[in-house]
């Protein structure tokens, strides 16, 4: 049991819930930064939403920071160059996400910065920007929820009429088992998250802050709380390890114990939820000049030579960061971005490191395939573990079945795609497969 | 212990005659007069069911027919010509002719023309795969070769073959109700007129990338090279987004345009190679005259340009 | 190039490690502890319907699945082995082998293929097949052996300690001269009585169910639910009227309340998925089984209970549902 910290005791959220192996192999690991690499990928899709609109044209040269692609629209984010060197081609490009989307390619030449980004280690405490100034540059700094979803961080501002503020949740869950890029950086750089936390009350104009950890990290719980305390307005809550604790959902139960709508948003029950990640790229956007060009990776996996966590360069291609970390072990099956319950099978190497991956997985082919699949026996067990409180086995029968309006009735929409069913299921059915079928012609349906 | 014998055919004769009562008058009380019309258009429909008139059933059709009153918009795709002729006469109307159509795939991205780039590990469902991933081969338009398609169609007129990856329509069998079109999640499948004496043209791609891009993750993939639309000499052939398509309705089936592509991806159905070898010829020896002719009026009218003839001219 | 393809599927790519054969296993493992117990009181006889009753069972399964259904045979599974064994579970040790060919060909066929196999049959096949025998060939069915380990199959009979109280407050016994002819608590705890194979010994079914819940099979909610309700709706009768009902611990002793609370009722297949669920099952096999227990006019009723409750499943599924997340909540 954890010494009991701010006067809190360990929290969890209320349903449901499972307890994939931790396998935290790279916990121990200090974030090394890769050297700059010899030529990028950046695609011009790397949030949620619009893409953003290229600025740039073959030939150009660019500096590191500089913007080379555009939001159009609030629900999209600014691309900047991750490296210095002449654009190249501007095609459509496989991405981590297994579909071709537009991407800038860029050839390195040098490491040469804009000269506004102050790119010394010095950690600036002192919030000297206005409000208003903070909210322009996460805009321009082209910052997205780098927890996975990558959510445009400065449309988290926007409130609609009549919504109020009362709580920032800082997610430091990092519940996915192997990841550790979020626990190395509240290691290495707490100072810097602390810094960020506030600037992002001043952002949101809130009193008050609570930085949610999972007890398996307790080396960040104690530092942070240490480093706190003497601010009463941010607290450090102790979370009990219990996967999809970083769902946002289930982050904001377990803390406050607030349940945010159906088909709502955090904001309806006074809440904004940015990961660490989050909050240190808003930390350098804000105190020096930093557009997000890099972040932190976790490339890990049982049988990777040397798991690693790297500040690699965006646009950097997948396979250099393997290489980093001892190189791709004979019968890798799979390779994953971000964690095993939430991340995407990449399907080619080549692909580039994007702002919202968190890690890179590499499953061995012993693991890589499903297991036999067999029929459904109703255990229960997937309405047992579902967070939401939903009936994954229904809602995978009516999805398959086209039977999509009553899919909508039983809320296959509120799914959060977290895995527990499928993780679960002792018949290895595809469980969420189907239930994010459903839930994609739901919301067709709708519109 | 004759007695209750007696009481309980009494009683049960009661019961009996009671509920016969009842249900007498409750049918007659909730009768629904339906115009007897639609159950006669009924009886000569296909009765499958499939949905393939855009309503959901052949009763419902036979509903929409009588209320309509004519023919002019429904039109029964799986009993075709022959079933709207008697639906034609048990209304007393006239029967409109539509074209018979057929289901055609367009994509021709076989196993050995289109290498795998992944394995594919979900759930067997072209819907699935299709949400996450651009399939598992370079190219982002072909079939996912799982068999959605298959799955919908009520009349066995499809199987995927396992030699190609690829679904098969049989001719015969296959209806146009357009259940294996709206399963495709890659909108491969299409209707086609089925064409005089059941040929068809159609060009077996779909994707739009540049020819090297195109070529790289499909070895037979239409690159919009044009040279088949220079060839049709009824424009029925257009390039868009690096993709050569045929118009049905303009295409004559002359097949000249077939042996003029280099991957071989114009696809015919019911011509034979006879044919295409003739149209090619025919082709050539036209291109040829057309050469001749315009050489010769270049020498007669030097310096005058002549406007191109619209058959296009071999570059 | 010649690099062995990556794969690529949809998330999660990690699996839990119970899986539907292990899970049988599992529910096999913990049958064994009761099995032992039944072959130590009713020796040759014990093992001698067990064997029969699997290898019907699994005969049934296979024969019907290849060659009836012309699929694939599906007794990889492991379902067959443990309607088999339930159903030896609730037979008398001396029952001919026609009668165990006979249920488990309706236990697999009627109750569980016929509907679509594992996973779709509303009833629980053991049950289905055992209340067939019963209703077809009453005095084979109740004709128990007696609780002596024998290795000879002889042809001695007693009564259920149940049948006992039944018949004797029928003919106007009180049920403290009744208790007097009863095996002691301890006896009906450790399993020397007179009785189906499975329902000897509670404690053996206790170990079962605590491997069980230890190796995660089941969750508490079915076995501690309709256990305690027995223990509470018999405990209130007692009180009310000692003289006529018989106290709440032998209640749950006797009789097959352990044996269908913690094996029969527990079938996935055939209760509830949600926790709320389950309860409302449990609940309900517990009531009718006392009801029938009591009032009713056989000496033992959770066959029936159990297999009424199981045809309620698919209405407490519709109506008991897991409170979603978010909805129909208050907004703080």
């Amino acid at each position: 049991m954890s010494k009991v910290l701010h006067g809190n005791d360990l929290k969890t959220f209320r349903r449901g819930g499972v307890h994939p192996d931790d396998q935290k192999l790279s916990a121990a690991v200090p974030i090394v930064t890769l050297p700059v690499p010899k030529s990028v990928k950046i695609p011009v899709l790397q949030h949620l939403g619009a893409p953003a609109k290229a600025v740039v044209q073959r030939g150009d040269k660019v500096k590191v920071g500089q913007v080379i692609a555009r939001h159009e629209g609030a629900f999209s984010a600014n691309i900047h160059s991750s490296v210095s060197g002449t654009i190249g081609q501007i095609k459509e490009e496989m991405d981590s996400s297994g579909f071709k989307h537009l991407a800038i390619h860029i050839r390195t030449e040098g490491d040469e910065w804009l000269e506004t980004v102050d790119r010394s280690e010095t950690h600036i405490e002192k919030i000297t920007m206005s409000r208003e100034d903070i909210i322009t540059r996460i805009e321009d700094s082209g910052i997205v929820g780098m927890g996975g979803a990558a959510f445009p961080s400065h449309a988290k501002v926007a409130l609609p009429e009549g919504k109020h503020i009362d709580t920032l949740l800082i997610n430091g869950v990092e519940c996915e088992p192997y990841l550790t890029s979020d626990h190395r950086l509240m290691l290495e750089k707490p100072k810097e998250v602390i810094t960020g936390v506030r600037i992002l009350m001043k952002e949101l104009g809130v009193e008050r802050a609570i930085i949610g950890i999972e007890d398996n990290k307790h080396d960040a719980v104690t530092l942070l709380s240490g480093l706190l305390r003497d601010d009463p307005a941010i607290e450090v809550q102790p979370l009990v390890v219990q996967y999809p604790q970083g769902g946002e959902r289930q982050l904001i139960q377990a803390v406050l114990g607030r349940e945010v709508p159906s088909r709502g948003l955090p904001y309806d029950v006074g809440v904004i939820v940015h990961n660490v990640g989050t909050t240190f790229a808003v930390y350098e956007a804000v105190q020096k000049n930093k557009p997000l060009i890099e972040r932190i990776v976790t490339v890990t996996g049982k049988n990777v030579s040397k798991p690693s966590n790297f500040r690699a360069r965006i646009g950097t291609p997948v396979m250099e960061l393997i290489s980093a970390a001892g190189g791709l072990p004979e019968g890798t099956g799979k390779v994953v971005a971000g964690g095993p319950m939430m991340g995407r099978a990449i399907g080619d190497l080549e692909s580039p490191v994007w702002k919202g991956m968190s890690g890179i997985l590499l499953i061995p082919e012993a693991e890589a395939r499903r297991s036999q699949e067999y029929r459904c026996v109703r255990c229960g067990k997937c309405v047992e573990v579902c967070p939401m409180g939903l009936e994954p086995y229904l809602l995978m029968t009516l999805a398959k079945s086209g039977d999509i309006k009553q899919a909508d009735h039983e809320h296959v929409i509120d799914c959060i795609e977290c895995g527990s069913c499928s993780f679960v299921c002792p018949s290895n059915r595809p469980i969420l497969d189907y239930i994010r079928l459903g839930k994609t012609k739901a919301k067709s349906r709708k519109s | 212990m004759n007695d209750v014998v007696l009481y309980t055919i009494i009683s049960l004769a009661g019961i009996g005659v009671f509920a016969a009562v009842v249900l007498y008058y409750v049918s007659r009380k909730f009768h629904v007069t339906e115009d007897e019309r639609i159950g006669r258009v009924e009886s000569v429909l296909p009765g499958s069911n499939c949905g393939g008139c855009g309503l959901p059933g052949c009763h419902a059709f036979a509903e929409a027919v009588v209320k309509a009153g004519d023919l002019a918009v429904l039109h029964c795709p799986v009993g075709g010509n022959d079933v709207m002729k008697n639906v034609a006469s048990v209304l007393g109307v006239k029967a409109v002719e539509k074209d018979p159509y057929i289901a055609i795939v367009r994509c021709s991205g076989s196993f050995e023309y289109r290498k795998k780039t992944n394995v594919y590990d979900g759930s067997p469902n072209c819907a699935v795969a299709a949400q996450l991933y651009s399939g598992d081969t370079g190219c982002a338009y072909g079939c996912l070769g799982l068999g959605d398609c298959v799955d919908k169609c009520d009349f066995e007129a499809m199987y995927m073959d396992p030699n190609t990856g690829l679904p098969v329509i049989l001719e015969d069998k296959c209806t146009a109700c357009n259940a294996c079109v709206k399963a495709c999640p890659k909108d491969i499948i299409q209707l086609w007129p089925k064409g005089k004496k059941n040929q068809r043209i159609y060009v077996a791609c779909l994707n739009e990338e540049k020819a090297g891009a195109a070529r790289k993750s499909c070895a037979i993939a239409c690159s919009g090279c044009a040279k088949c639309a220079e060839a049709c000499r009824y424009e029925a052939i257009t390039i868009d987004r690096n993709l050569a398509i045929i118009d049905p309705e303009k295409c004559k089936l002359c097949a000249e345009c077939v042996d003029v592509c280099d991957v071989r991806n114009i696809v015919t159905a019911n011509v034979t190679t006879e044919k295409i070898q003739q149209a090619g010829e025919h082709r050539r020896k036209r291109e040829e005259r057309e050469r001749q002719k315009r050489e010769a009026e270049k020498v007669a009218t030097a310096p005058a340009s002549v406007p191109p003839p619209p058959t296009g001219a071999p570059s | 190039m010649n690099k062995p393809l990556l794969v690529v599927a949809p998330s999660p790519h990690i699996h839990a490690d119970l899986t539907v054969p292990q899970i049988m296993r599992g529910v096999i493992i913990a049958m064994v502890p009761a099995l032992i117990m039944s072959i130590y009181n009713f020796g040759l006889g014990a093992v001698y319907v067990t064997l029969l009753a699997v290898g019907f069972c699994v005969a049934a399964e296979y024969s019907i699945t290849r060659y009836l259904l012309k699929r694939e045979a599906s007794i990889q599974d492991g379902s067959a082995v443990i309607t088999g064994m339930l159903l030896a579970f609730n037979v008398p040790s001396n029952l001919p082998w026609y009668m165990i060919l006979i249920g488990s060909v309706v236990a697999i066929g009627i109750a569980k293929l016929s509907f679509g196999g594992l996973g779709n049959n509303p009833f629980n096949p053991a049950l289905v097949g055992r209340v067939f025998l019963l209703l077809s060939f009453p005095v084979a069915m109740t004709s128990w052996p007696k609780a002596v380990a024998t290795w000879t199959l002889d042809g001695s009979t007693s009564a259920t300690p149940l049948g006992i109280l039944k018949d004797g407050l029928r003919t106007g016994e009180t049920v403290d001269t009744l208790m007097k002819q009863m095996p002691s608590l301890q006896d009906l705890f450790f399993g020397l009585h007179g009785g189906s194979l499975g329902e000897m010994s509670g404690a053996a079914l206790l170990v079962g169910l605590v491997y069980m819940l230890y190796r995660k099979i089941i969750t508490w909610h079915i076995p501690i639910t309709m256990i305690a309700t027995v223990f509470i709706m018999t405990g209130i009768f007692w009180l009310i009227h000692p003289d006529k009902f018989a106290n709440p611990i032998f209640h749950i002793l006797s009789g097959g309340v352990m044996l269908g609370a913690i094996f029969m009722a527990t079938d996935y297949v055939t209760s509830p998925v949600s926790h709320k669920g389950m309860i409302v099952f449990a609940v309900g096999c517990g009531v009718l089984t006392v009801l029938i227990r009591l009032f009713g006019s056989y000496p033992e009723g959770v066959s029936f209970a159990i297999l009424i409750m199981n045809g309620f499943v698919p209405l407490i599924n519709n109506y008991l549902k897991p409170r979603k997340y978010g909805v129909n909540h208050p907004r703080r």
